[in-house]
C-alpha cells in the first residue's frame, strides 16, 4: 500500500455570499514535492490557501494530514501540525530588527535566535543580517525573513503565495535555489502563482484552478506554457500583436529634473527625474511598487503639484503648478492604479462616473447635467470595452476590479487624449481582459497617442513598450530600448545594481 | 467572535425611506420607557408630542412657522455636509443675519427707507455669508478645521448680539430691556394666512429647497460637491478645486442661515432681542441628517422636527415633561437615525475565529 500523501483535500468547497470561491477541490501534496497551484486572478487560489492554513474553514469537504482528517480553527492549529505560510504581503514590523520580528512568533533568547537565523541562512541560501532593522531591508531580504520565520517552526509543508510578484528577476533565481534545497531536505512546498514559466522551471506537480474548480492536474515540466494557459483560462492564450510603432512624433510629455520630497515617512523622495514621451510612443516605467511610482503618477496627473512649473511639461507647456483638470484640458488623461475611490466613486452609478472626467464631452449645458449624453457615453463605453455590467445605472462599487478597470480605461480612452498615463493597467485583471487592454493601448499608439505605462509586470512592458525606464528608490534610469535590452538588464536597474 | 460591517451592494429605495420611519418608531418606544421611568404619563406625553400639533389650526400654523427657518438653514448646511465641509455654526450665521437685517429698522425706526424689507433680507443673507466665509478663509489659508471655527464664531456672534442690545441698539423707551425698538410695519414680512403667524419666509425656505435640489441633483456643481464628500481622492483625481468647494459651501450655508435670521426678526419677533438665538442653527444639523442630506428628505424632516418642537412645548405644559426631555427626544431621533442608516448601507457580519 502506498503511503498517504502529506496533505490531501477531498471535495473542499467554500462560499462567500453569492460567490462560490472553491468548488469541490481535490488536492494532494506529497513530501518533497514542489506543487504549483496555478490560476488567474480570482480563480480561488487565495481562498484555498486560507482553508489549508486555517484562516477560514471549509463549508464542505475534508482536509487530511498524513491520511487523518483534521479541522483547523485558526492558523496556529495548522502551524502546530507543521504548515507554514509566506503571504504575498509581508507581516513584518518595519521599526524592529530581524531578530525582534522573529521572536514575536518564535520563543527563544535573542542570541540563540540570531544564531539559528544565521545557520538556516547558510543552509538554505537565505542570507540576512539578524540585527538589521526591517525598514532598511530590500523586498527580497524581507521575504527571506518571512521564510526563515516559517522554517524556524520546522514545517513539513511551506505555502508561498505569489512569492515572485514582488521580486526582481535576479532574486527570483535565488528564491528558487532556496526552494530546491528545502525540497531536497524533504519539505513539501505549495507554490501559488499565475506565472507559467516559473512554474515550469520549478515545480514537479501542478493543480490548475479556474472559476473556483480544478481544471487540471499535470506535470508542468511535461506541458508547455500554452497548454497550461489553456487549462488556466479555458482557451488559447490571447496574443498581443505588438507591431512596432511608427516614427515618434512631437514631444508630448516631458519631465525635466523633476524632484519632490516625500510627504510621509513611508513615502519616497523623487530625485532628478528626466523623461521624454513622444507622439506614437509607449514608454514604460518598470520597478517594484513603492519605489516612487505613486508619487510620480500623482505629480504627472496634477494631484500633487510640482515645485516648479517646468518640471512637468505637457504639449510643450509647463504644467507643474496646474491642477488635474487644467492638465486634462491640454489633452491629458490618466488611469490610476486605485480604481475605487480614486478612478471611480463607488457609491455612484457608472453613468455618474463617466461625468467625473468626461464632463467636457458635451455632457453639460449651462452647468446642468445632460443625462441623455451621459448615459449614451456610458453605454458606448460599456459596449466598446466589453464591461460586464447590468447597465449605466449599476453602482461602480459593486463591480469586479477587472470590469471597473475596463470601464475607467475606456472612459479615459474615449476622451481621445494626446497624452495618457496608465498606472498598473492590468493589476487584478484576468488574462483575457488584460490582453484586450494591452491591445487597446497599442491601437492608441498607432493612432498617434503618447502613452506612459507604469507597471510592475515586466512581461507586460516588454510586450507593449517601445522603451522603458526603471524606477528605483525615487531615481529613474535612462531609457532602455525594449528591442535592445533584456530582463536581466532591467532587473539590475530594479535592484539598483546599475547606476 | 468578531463583528464587522460589510458594505451592501446597493441600498434599496425602500430602506432609504424606511430608515427615518424606523428611527422615529424606535425613538417613541425608547421615550415611552424613559418617560415612564421618570414617573410621567408616557402615553399622554407622546400624544402631546406627536398628535397635538395636528389637532388645531393654530398649532399647525406654529409648526409651519418653526419649519421655515429650520428648512432653510438645513438645506444650506446639507450642501456643505455632502461635500464633507462641516459647518456647525449656523447659529452664529443666523444671529449675524438677524443683526445685519435689524440695522435698517434700528437706524430708520420710522420706516422711511426705500425697499426696507428687501434691504433687510439682502443684508441678512450677505451678513451670514460673510460671517461663514471667515471659516472658509481660515480653512483654505491655514487649514483650520471649519468645525471648530464655525462653532467658536457662534460664541462670538452671541457676544456681538449682547453688546448691541445692551449698548448702542437698546431701545431708549424699552425699560432697559436688552432689545431694539419694535420694527415699523414695512420692516415686517407679509403673513401667509390671516390671524396666524407663518409668513413668506416659508416661501423663501421652499424656494431654497428647490434651489438646493436643482444644484445638488441636476447641476455639475452639486456633482462635484458630492464627489468630494464620497471620494475625496476621486475629486482630486478629476481636478475639482477643493478650496473653491469650501468657499462655496460655507458661503451658501451662511447665506441660508443669514436669510433665516433676517426673517426671524422681520417675522415673529418684530424686533431684535436675545431670544433670537434659540438654537435653530443647531437643530438644523439634526434636520439635515434626518433628511438624509437630500433636499426632498430635508423638507420632510424639517416638518417632523417642527412638529416635535411644537409638540414638545405642549407636552411640557400638558404632561409636565421637562424641557430637557424634549431635547433628549430629538437627540435620540438623530442617534437612532444614524444607526438605522448605517444598517442600510452595511450589514453586520459575525466572524468566527481570528485571522492571522
Amino acid at each position: 500500500m502506498t503511503q498517504p500523501a502529506l496533505l490531501t483535500l477531498a471535495g473542499v468547497s467554500k462560499r462567500y455570499g453569492k460567490v462560490q470561491a472553491n468548488k469541490a477541490i481535490d488536492l494532494e501534496v506529497r513530501s518533497g514535492s514542489i506543487h504549483a497551484v496555478l490560476g488567474e486572478n480570482g480563480a480561488g487560489k487565495s481562498t484555498l490557501m486560507k482553508l489549508i492554513y486555517g484562516v477560514e474553514r471549509p463549508d464542505e469537504g475534508v482536509i487530511m494530514w498524513n491520511g487523518a482528517p483534521v479541522a483547523f480553527n485558526r492558523p496556529s492549529d495548522a502551524q502546530a501540525l507543521g504548515i507554514g505560510m509566506v503571504f504575498q504581503h509581508f507581516s513584518l514590523f518595519e521599526t524592529l530588527n530581524v531578530v525582534q520580528n522573529v521572536s514575536l512568533m518564535i520563543p527563544g533568547r535573542p542570541q540563540e535566535l540570531a544564531q539559528k537565523i544565521k545557520d538556516l541562512g547558510e543552509k538554505f541560501g537565505l542570507s540576512v543580517d539578524p540585527g538589521a532593522m526591517v525598514h532598511t531591508l530590500s523586498v527580497g531580504e524581507r521575504q527571506r525573513v518571512e521564510i526563515i520565520r516559517c522554517l524556524l517552526l520546522d514545517p513539513k509543508l511551506l505555502i508561498l503565495d505569489e512569492p515572485t510578484s514582488v521580486l526582481p528577476p535576479q532574486s527570483v533565481q535565488l528564491l528558487f535555489e532556496t526552494l530546491r534545497k528545502l525540497q531536497a531536505a524533504g519539505t513539501a512546498i505549495l507554490f501559488i502563482s499565475h506565472k507559467l514559466e516559473e512554474i515550469r522551471a520549478l515545480c514537479d506537480e501542478a493543480t490548475v484552478l479556474r472559476g473556483g474548480a480544478v481544471t487540471g492536474r499535470v506535470d508542468p515540466r511535461a506541458n508547455d506554457a500554452r497548454a497550461l494557459a489553456q487549462m488556466m483560462i479555458g482557451r488559447d492564450m490571447p496574443q498581443v500583436d505588438a507591431a512596432r510603432a511608427n516614427q515618434p512624433g512631437d514631444l508630448r510629455l516631458q519631465l525635466k529634473d523633476l524632484s519632490h520630497p516625500r510627504v510621509s515617512r513611508f513615502g519616497t523622495t523623487l530625485t532628478d527625474i528626466n523623461l521624454d514621451l513622444r507622439a506614437g510612443q509607449i514608454v514604460g516605467i518598470a520597478g517594484i511598487s513603492g519605489n516612487g511610482q505613486q508619487e510620480l503618477a500623482a505629480l504627472i496627473s496634477g494631484e500633487t503639484r510640482a515645485q516648479a512649473k517646468d518640471m512637468v511639461q505637457i504639449m510643450g507647456r509647463g504644467v507643474g503648478l496646474l491642477d488635474a483638470q487644467q492638465r486634462r484640458q491640454l489633452g491629458f488623461s490618466f488611469v490610476p492604479e486605485e480604481r475605487l475611490g480614486r478612478g471611480a466613486i463607488p457609491e455612484m452609478s457608472l453613468a455618474d462616473n463617466s461625468l467625473l472626467t468626461a464632463h467636457r464631452q458635451d455632457m453639460l449645458k449651462g452647468g446642468f447635467i445632460k443625462r441623455q449624453v451621459e448615459r449614451a457615453f456610458t453605454r458606448r463605453c460599456i459596449e466598446e470595452f466589453d464591461v460586464r455590467t447590468p447597465g449605466p445605472d449599476a453602482e461602480a462599487g459593486a463591480m469586479s476590479g477587472g470590469n471597473l478597470q475596463k470601464f475607467i480605461l475606456g472612459r479615459e480612452i474615449m476622451l481621445q487624449p494626446d497624452v495618457m498615463l496608465v498606472s498598473q493597467p492590468t493589476w487584478g485583471v484576468d488574462i483575457g481582459a488584460a490582453t484586450a487592454i494591452r491591445r487597446r493601448l497599442i491601437d492608441m499608439r498607432a493612432e498617434g497617442a503618447a502613452i506612459l505605462v507604469i507597471s510592475e509586470e515586466l512581461e507586460e512592458l516588454f510586450e507593449i513598450c517601445d522603451s522603458l525606464h526603471v524606477l528605483h528608490e525615487g531615481h529613474l534610469s535612462k531609457p532602455l530600448v525594449v528591442s535592445e535590452t533584456t530582463a536581466e538588464e532591467v532587473g539590475a536597474y530594479m535592484i539598483g545594481a546599475t547606476v | 467572535m468578531k463583528l464587522r460591517l460589510i458594505r451592501r451592494d446597493a441600498a434599496s429605495r425602500l430602506a432609504m425611506f424606511g430608515a427615518p420611519v424606523l428611527a422615529l418608531v424606535l425613538t417613541c418606544l425608547t421615550s415611552l420607557v424613559l418617560f415612564a421611568a421618570l414617573g410621567l404619563p408616557a402615553g399622554k406625553a407622546l400624544h402631546a408630542l406627536l398628535l397635538k400639533p395636528f389637532l388645531s389650526w393654530y398649532s399647525f400654523s406654529e409648526v409651519l412657522l418653526k419649519m421655515a427657518p429650520l428648512l432653510l438653514i438645513a438645506q444650506g448646511l446639507a450642501i456643505g455636509f455632502r461635500a464633507n465641509v462641516f459647518n456647525i455654526g449656523a447659529e452664529g450665521q443666523f444671529i449675524i443675519g438677524a443683526l445685519c437685517a435689524s440695522a435698517f429698522p434700528v437706524y430708520f425706526p420710522d420706516g422711511n427707507f426705500p425697499l426696507m424689507l428687501l434691504a433687510m433680507i439682502l443684508a441678512g443673507g450677505l451678513g451670514g455669508m460673510a460671517f461663514a466665509s471667515i471659516a472658509a478663509g481660515l480653512r483654505t489659508r491655514f487649514g483650520a478645521s471649519e468645525i471648530l471655527v464655525t462653532l467658536m464664531l457662534s460664541l462670538i456672534a452671541v457676544q456681538i448680539l449682547n453688546y448691541l442690545l445692551l449698548g448702542p441698539w437698546k431701545d431708549p423707551r424699552g425699560f432697559n430691556f436688552p432689545q431694539t425698538v419694535r420694527f415699523p410695519e414695512n420692516a415686517l414680512l407679509p403673513l401667509l394666512f390671516e390671524n396666524v403667524r407663518p409668513n413668506i419666509s416659508l416661501i423663501f425656505a421652499l424656494g431654497g429647497s428647490l434651489f438646493a435640489y436643482l444644484m445638488m441633483e441636476k447641476h455639475f456643481l452639486g456633482y462635484q460637491l458630492r464627489t468630494a464628500g464620497l471620494a475625496p481622492k476621486a475629486a482630486l483625481y478629476a481636478g475639482f478645486s477643493t478650496p473653491r468647494m469650501i468657499w462655496l459651501t460655507l458661503a451658501l450655508g451662511g447665506l441660508a442661515a443669514g436669510i433665516a435670521g433676517a426673517s426671524e426678526v422681520a417675522g415673529p419677533l418684530g424686533q431684535l432681542q436675545r431670544s433670537v438665538s434659540s438654537g435653530y442653527g443647531y437643530a438644523a444639523i439634526i434636520v439635515a441628517y434626518v433628511g438624509g442630506l437630500r433636499p426632498v428628505g430635508i423638507v420632510a424632516s424639517s416638518f417632523l422636527i417642527s412638529v416635535l418642537y411644537i409638540g414638545g412645548d405642549s407636552a411640557t405644559v400638558s404632561a409636565g415633561l421637562p424641557v430637557a426631555a424634549v431635547e433628549v427626544f430629538q437627540g435620540m431621533l438623530l442617534a437612532f437615525y444614524l444607526l438605522t442608516f448605517t444598517l442600510i448601507r452595511f450589514r453586520i457580519h459575525f466572524e468566527r475565529g481570528a485571522a492571522a
